[in-house]
C-alpha cells in the first residue's frame, strides 16, 4: 500500500456513534490540504461537526455524497500526494475494506457507559484508555459526559480518561444535596474514590471548571493539574437569562434558541442535540435540581464563588481555554489566572469550545497533560 | 439510566411509577389483573396482552378487574375522577367504545365546560388501536379521529416505547380526560427508555427526522413507516423528508406542522384511520388554509381505505398504509411540483 | 306538646318542609316564567316529587354524592345547591351555578356532592359507582345516590351499574323515581316487571318500594339502606312511587294522561299537604309555622327570579373557556 495515500473515513465521535451523515464537503476535489484543514461536515445523532484532515496532500477523490449516511470508518474520500498515479488511487479505493457492521463487532466498543455507587448516589461515567495518568473530565451546568464527545477518545492517548455525569445530571442520580460547588467537588472526589483514582488531572468545562478548581483547593493532593475550559469560578459575570431560560425550558421551541447561544455557529444545534437535552430535562427531579443549583451557585445571574486568586496562590499547574465568542461566560475571564497559567482563546468558537474546536482543544490538552 | 425496553414494558413501567408516586392512581379494566375470583392464579393474565402483568403483586387492590360492562366501569372511572381520584381505565380494544361512548363524550368530555369550569376529570382511558393483528373488523380500528373531534377530550397516540412512557405519565398527571391509544403492533418494539419517571408535554409534536424536501406528518405506528420511507427516499432518491410525529392529536401542534411545510413546500399526511374526517384530512385542510402560499404541490393523504378492516392477511396487508405507499405519495408531491 | 311519633326533631321536620316548599315554589314559578318566554331552552319540572328528594337527602352530607337526572332541580335544592345560582343558571346568566354554560339539565355543585343533573338518561348510575369507589378508597364512609326515572331504569347503564356496585360492594343507593311515565309512554307499556324491586333481587341487592308522596316512608326506607351502605353492607334499590304534576317538559300538553289525573293528584297525592297534615296532627308544628316558612320561601324565590333576570349574560369570551383545565 502506498504510504502517501490517506483515507478520509467517517469518524467515530464518542461512544455511541455507529454512523454519520455527510452533510457537505468543505474542499473541492484537487484542493491542497494541510493537516488540520476542515475538509467535510458530518452530522451524527448528537451534533453536526467538521472533520479535520489528519494528513497533508491533495484531495484526490471525493467518494461520499452529500446527505448520505455512512457507517463509521466507511471510506468517504482520499488524500494523496500529487505524484501518486490515478491507478494507485483506484486500486486503493477498490481495495479498501468496508468496515464490519457496528453491532457488537467493534473491538473498542466495550460498554458504552458504566455506573458506580458513591455516597452521592449512582453516577454514570465513561472510561477510555488505560495509561498510568488519570484524567477526569467534569462537564458544566445542565451538561453531561457527552459534552466530551469529541475529546475523550483523543485524550485516551494520555492516560486513563474518565468522564462522569455529575449528580443531578445525565444519567446519574438526580438528587442533589446542598446545591454548592463544595458539594459537587465532594462528589467528584467520591467518584475518584469509587473508581480507585488517587490523583488525577482535572479538566472542567463551565461550572465543571469551578468544581474542578474547588477540588484542587479542597484536596490539593489529589489534583495534578487543572484544565479550565470556558470555566466558571474565574470572575463574577455569567449569562443569567441563559441560566433561567435553560432551567425553565420544557419544549423544543423554548430550548433550541438557548442551546444556540452555546455555540459560535448556531447551525451546529440540530434536532438530535435538542432532543437529548429535552429527554434529560423531562426526567422527574431534574428541573428542581437545576433550579436549586442555579440558585446556589449562580444566584441572580452572578457567580458567587470566584476562585481565581486562591488558584493563583495554590501554584497548581493550570491551562485555560476559551471560545472567543462565548456568550455564557465572558472570554475576558481567560486571563484571570495571570501569567502563571497558559491561556488560549480560540476564534470561531463559543461556550462549547471543546466541541466546536475539538481538534485544537485536544492538542492543547494533550500538551498540557504531558507537560 | 437508560436501557432498551419494549413499548409494552414502557406502559407497564409508567403505570407502576405513577401508582407508586400517587395513591389516587387506580386501574380498572377487564382482566387487567386477570383471574380475579377464579380458582387459579390471582393475577393470571395482567391484561389481555399482559401489559399490566406484575402490577397486582405491587399495588394489590388498586387494580380492579371489572365485569364485562364497559359503560359501568368506564363511567365509574370518570365518576371517581370527578371525585378526586386519578383512575386509568383500560378499554382493551378501542372498538369497544361503541358500548360506552356516552360516558366518554357526553360525560367526561363535557363536565368542565357545562359545569362552568368547576369540575376536573383526570381520567385516562387506555385502549389498543390499529390493524395488522389479524383481528378483523371489530378489533382493529384506528378510531382516533372520533375522539379528536370531541372538545374536552385529549387524544394521545405514541409511536415508540420512549414516547409511550413519557406520554402516559403525562396523561395520568394531566387534569383533563385523556384517550390514550396504544397500537398493538408496537407492543414488542424496543427502544432506549430512561428508568426514571419523565413526562412528555402534550401539544408538542416531535420532529422525528429533519429534512428539507417534504414534510411527512403522522402518529402512532405509521410514524415508523414514515421514517422507513424517509430513509429509503434519502438513500435512493436523494429526497430529504422531514417526519413529524404529532404525538397528541388533541391538542395538536399546528405550529410545528406549518413551520415545516413552509420550509419544504410539500405535505404528505399518513393516518391509519379511514380517510373521511380523519387526522389526514384535518391536517391537509389546515395546511391548505394556513400555508397555501408555501405549497408546491397538492397535499397527499396516505390512509386506510374507506372500508372496515378485513380479516385475511392478504387483504389486511393492503389495508394499513405501507412504506411503499408513503414513498409513492412523496413521489407525487415532487412530480407534481416539477410539472407545475 | 304531645310525644313525637316521628324519627325527626321539630327543627328537622321544619327543615324538611322548607326544602320541599322551596322545590315546589321554585318549580311552580318556573312553570309561570317559562310560559312568558323568558327562559331559554326547555325545563323538566319536579313538582309533585319533592318528598322523594328530600326524604333521601335528609340523610346525606356534603361528603355524600348524588347523580341526578334531566329533572334535577329538586335534587339540587335538597342537596344544598344555592337557589339564586340555580335560578340564574336556568336563565342562562353569568351568575349561574355553571356560569350560564350548563342550563337546567346540567346544574352541578361538586362542593355540595351534587355531580350534576344529566341530559342522558341513566348516565348517572356509572358515575355514582365511581364516586362510591372513590369514597371506598378514601375510607371516608361517603355514599353515592343515583336517581333515575321509571324510563331510564331500562337503560343498560343502570343495569350494568347495579351489577358493578353489587360485585364491588359499593355504597350506592339506586333510586327509581317512578312517576308512571317515561316521557309520554306508560311504565306498564315499557317495563317488563311490575316492580323494579324484582330487578334488585336479580343483582343480589335488597330493594324496597315506598309511596314517594309520603315523606316519612321515603325517609325511613332511605335511612335504613343508606346506613347499611355506609357501614359496608353494599348497594340497594329504592323505588319511590311519585306523581308528576306537570308534563315531561314545559309545553307538554300531557294528552297521554287521563282526564283529571293532575287535579286528582294535586288534591289527594300532594306530598306537601300530606306532610303538613301529619305534622300538624302530631302537634309538632302549627299551620302558622308552615305559613311562615311559605312566606319566607316565596320571598326567596321572588328574589332569586328578580336577581336572575337582572344578572348579566355571560361574556362572549366564555364561549371558549373551560373546555380543558389546560390545553
Amino acid at each position: 500500500m502506498n504510504m502517501n495515500i490517506t483515507p478520509i473515513v467517517m469518524p467515530k465521535w464518542g461512544l455511541s456513534m455507529s454512523e454519520g451523515k455527510l452533510t457537505g464537503w468543505l474542499k473541492p476535489v484537487g484542493a491542497q490540504i494541510a493537516v488540520g484543514d476542515e475538509i467535510m461536515e458530518v452530522e451524527t445523532d448528537k451534533i453536526v461537526n467538521v472533520v479535520e484532515a489528519d494528513a497533508a496532500g491533495v484531495l484526490r477523490r471525493v467518494i461520499g455524497e452529500d446527505g448520505v449516511v455512512y457507517p463509521v470508518k466507511a471510506l468517504i474520500g482520499v488524500i494523496a500526494g500529487a505524484d501518486v498515479a490515478d491507478e494507485e488511487i483506484e486500486a486503493f479505493v477498490a481495495g479498501y475494506a468496508a468496515p464490519a457492521s457496528e453491532e457488537g463487532g467493534d473491538e473498542d466498543s466495550g460498554p458504552r457507559y458504566e455506573f458506580v455507587m458513591t455516597p452521592f448516589g449512582r453516577l454514570r461515567y465513561a472510561k477510555r484508555g488505560d495509561g498510568a495518568e488519570a484524567v477526569v473530565l467534569v462537564h458544566g451546568f445542565g451538561g453531561d459526559l457527552d459534552n466530551w464527545l469529541f475529546n475523550i477518545e483523543a485524550l485516551a492517548g494520555a492516560g486513563t480518561v474518565y468522564a462522569l455525569d455529575l449528580p443531578g445530571h445525565g444519567q446519574s442520580d438526580k438528587k442533589l444535596g446542598d446545591a454548592s460547588l463544595g458539594w459537587l467537588a465532594s462528589a467528584v472526589v467520591a467518584f475518584m474514590d469509587a473508581v480507585g483514582v488517587e490523583s488525577a488531572h482535572l479538566v472542567g468545562h463551565s461550572m465543571g471548571g469551578a468544581v474542578a478548581g474547588r477540588v484542587a483547593l479542597d484536596q490539593p493532593g489529589r489534583v495534578k493539574s487543572l484544565a479550565l475550559i470556558g470555566s466558571a469560578g474565574l470572575g463574577p459575570e455569567i449569562n443569567g437569562p441563559y441560566l433561567d431560560g435553560f432551567v425553565a425550558a420544557g419544549s423544543r421551541r423554548d430550548l433550541k434558541p438557548l442551546l444556540e447561544q452555546l455555540f459560535d455557529d448556531p447551525a451546529l444545534v440540530n434536532r438530535q442535540l435538542v432532543d437529548e437535552v429535552l429527554k434529560y430535562k423531562r426526567i422527574d427531579g431534574v428541573e428542581g435540581a437545576l433550579r436549586g443549583l442555579a440558585a446556589g451557585v449562580f444566584p441572580e445571574g452572578r457567580q458567587t464563588s470566584v476562585l481565581a486568586e486562591e488558584l493563583k496562590a495554590s501554584g497548581i499547574p493550570a491551562l485555560v481555554i476559551w471560545g472567543e465568542t462565548d456568550r455564557i461566560i465572558p472570554a475576558a475571564h481567560a486571563s484571570a489566572l495571570g501569567a502563571g497559567a497558559k491561556s488560549e482563546t480560540l476564534a470561531g468558537a463559543g461556550h462549547m469550545v471543546q466541541m466546536e474546536k475539538a481538534g485544537r482543544v485536544n492538542e492543547l490538552l494533550l500538551a498540557h497533560l504531558s507537560a | 439510566m437508560t436501557r432498551k425496553i419494549s413499548f409494552k414494558t414502557a406502559i407497564n413501567e409508567a403505570l407502576d411509577l405513577e401508582m407508586t408516586r400517587d395513591p389516587n392512581v387506580i386501574l380498572l379494566g377487564e382482566d387487567i389483573v386477570g383471574g380475579s375470583g377464579a380458582p387459579g392464579e390471582a393475577d393470571a393474565w395482567g391484561g389481555v396482552l399482559g401489559v399490566t402483568k406484575g402490577l397486582y403483586a405491587k399495588h394489590g387492590g388498586r387494580l380492579l378487574d371489572t365485569p364485562l360492562s364497559e359503560s359501568a366501569y368506564v363511567g365509574a372511572a370518570i365518576g371517581a375522577a370527578a371525585c378526586g381520584m386519578r383512575p386509568v381505565a383500560e378499554l382493551m380494544f378501542i372498538d369497544f367504545m361503541g358500548v360506552c361512548f356516552d360516558q366518554i363524550f357526553n360525560q367526561a368530555a363535557k363536565f368542565r365546560y357545562m359545569f362552568g369550569g368547576k369540575a376536573k376529570t383526570p381520567v385516562v382511558i387506555r385502549a389498543m388501536v390499529g390493524a395488522g393483528f389479524r383481528a378483523a373488523a371489530q378489533h382493529s380500528q384506528m378510531l382516533t379521529p372520533l375522539f379528536t373531534h370531541i372538545p374536552g377530550l385529549k387524544v394521545v397516540c405514541p409511536s415508540n416505547a420512549y414516547e409511550a412512557k413519557g406520554l402516559l405519565i403525562q396523561a395520568i398527571r394531566d387534569d383533563d380526560p385523556v384517550i390514550f391509544c396504544e397500537h398493538k403492533n408496537l407492543y414488542g418494539l424496543e427502544c432506549e427508555v430512561p428508568e426514571e419517571s419523565y413526562a412528555i408535554p402534550f401539544g408538542e409534536a416531535n420532529i422525528a427526522r429533519e429534512g428539507k424536501d417534504v414534510t411527512i406528518v403522522s402518529y402512532g405506528l405509521t410514524v415508523n413507516r414514515a421514517l422507513e420511507a424517509a430513509e429509503r427516499l434519502a438513500r435512493k432518491d436523494r429526497v430529504e423528508a422531514e417526519v413529524i410525529d404529532l404525538r397528541t392529536l388533541s391538542p395538536i401542534d399546528w405550529d410545528t406542522v406549518l413551520e415545516s411545510v413552509e420550509s419544504t413546500g410539500r405535505l404528505v399526511v399518513v393516518d391509519e384511520a379511514n380517510p373521511r374526517c380523519s387526522l389526514a384530512s384535518d391536517v391537509a385542510a389546515y395546511v391548505a388554509q394556513h400555508a397555501f402560499g408555501a405549497l408546491k404541490a397538492a397535499p397527499q393523504m396516505v390512509t386506510a381505505p374507506h372500508t372496515p378492516t378485513p380479516f385475511s392477511p392478504s387483504l389486511e396487508d393492503l389495508y394499513v398504509p405501507s412504506t411503499d405507499a408513503i414513498v409513492a405519495a412523496v413521489g407525487k408531491t415532487i412530480a407534481r411540483a416539477k410539472a407545475a | 306538646m304531645s310525644s313525637n311519633p316521628f324519627p325527626l326533631s321539630r327543627d328537622e321536620l321544619l327543615r324538611a318542609y322548607r326544602t320541599m316548599r322551596t322545590i315546589r315554589d321554585f318549580e311552580e314559578r318556573l312553570h309561570f316564567e317559562f310560559a312568558k318566554g323568558d327562559i331559554p331552552g326547555f325545563v323538566h319540572l319536579y313538582a309533585g316529587e319533592e318528598a322523594c328528594a328530600t326524604g333521601i337527602m335528609m340523610h346525606l352530607t356534603d361528603i355524600d354524592r348524588i347523580a341526578s337526572t334531566h329533572r334535577g332541580h329538586g335534587h339540587c335544592i335538597a342537596k344544598g345547591v344555592d337557589v339564586h345560582e340555580m335560578m340564574a343558571e336556568i336563565y342562562g346568566k353569568a351568575t349561574g351555578s355553571c356560569r350560564g354554560k350548563g342550563g337546567s339539565m346540567h346544574i352541578a355543585d361538586l362542593s355540595k356532592g351534587m355531580m350534576g343533573a344529566n341530559g342522558i338518561l341513566g348516565a348517572g348510575a356509572p358515575l355514582i359507582c365511581g364516586a362510591a369507589l372513590a369514597s371506598k378508597f378514601r375510607g371516608d364512609h361517603g355514599v353515592g345516590v343515583t336517581f333515575f326515572g321509571d324510563g331510564a331504569a331500562n337503560q343498560g347503564t343502570v343495569l350494568e351499574s347495579m351489577n358493578l356496585a353489587a360485585v364491588w360492594n359499593l355504597p350506592v343507593l339506586f333510586v327509581v323515581e317512578n312517576n308512571g311515565y317515561a316521557e309520554a309512554t306508560s311504565v306498564e307499556y315499557a317495563t317488563a316487571v311490575d316492580s323494579y324491586v324484582d330487578r334488585a333481587s336479580g343483582f343480589g341487592m335488597p330493594g324496597v318500594t315506598v309511596d314517594g308522596t309520603d315523606f316519612f316512608a321515603v325517609y325511613e326506607a332511605a335511612g335504613e339502606i343508606i346506613r347499611r351502605a355506609r357501614e359496608g353492607g353494599g348497594p340497594a334499590l329504592l323505588e319511590c312511587s311519585v306523581t308528576r304534576f306537570y308534563g315531561h317538559f314545559e309545553g307538554d300538553a300531557q294528552t297521554y294522561k287521563a282526564k283529571g289525573e293532575n287535579e286528582f293528584n294535586r288534591a289527594n297525592r300532594d306530598c306537601l299537604k300530606i306532610f303538613r297534615a301529619r305534622v300538624c296532627d302530631a302537634e309538632l308544628a302549627s299551620e302558622r309555622d308552615f305559613a311562615l316558612i311559605d312566606v319566607e320561601v316565596a320571598a326567596l324565590i321572588d328574589a332569586a327570579v328578580s336577581s336572575a333576570k337582572d344578572a348579566p349574560l355571560p361574556h362572549a369570551r366564555e364561549l371558549l373557556t373551560d373546555v380543558y383545565v389546560s390545553y
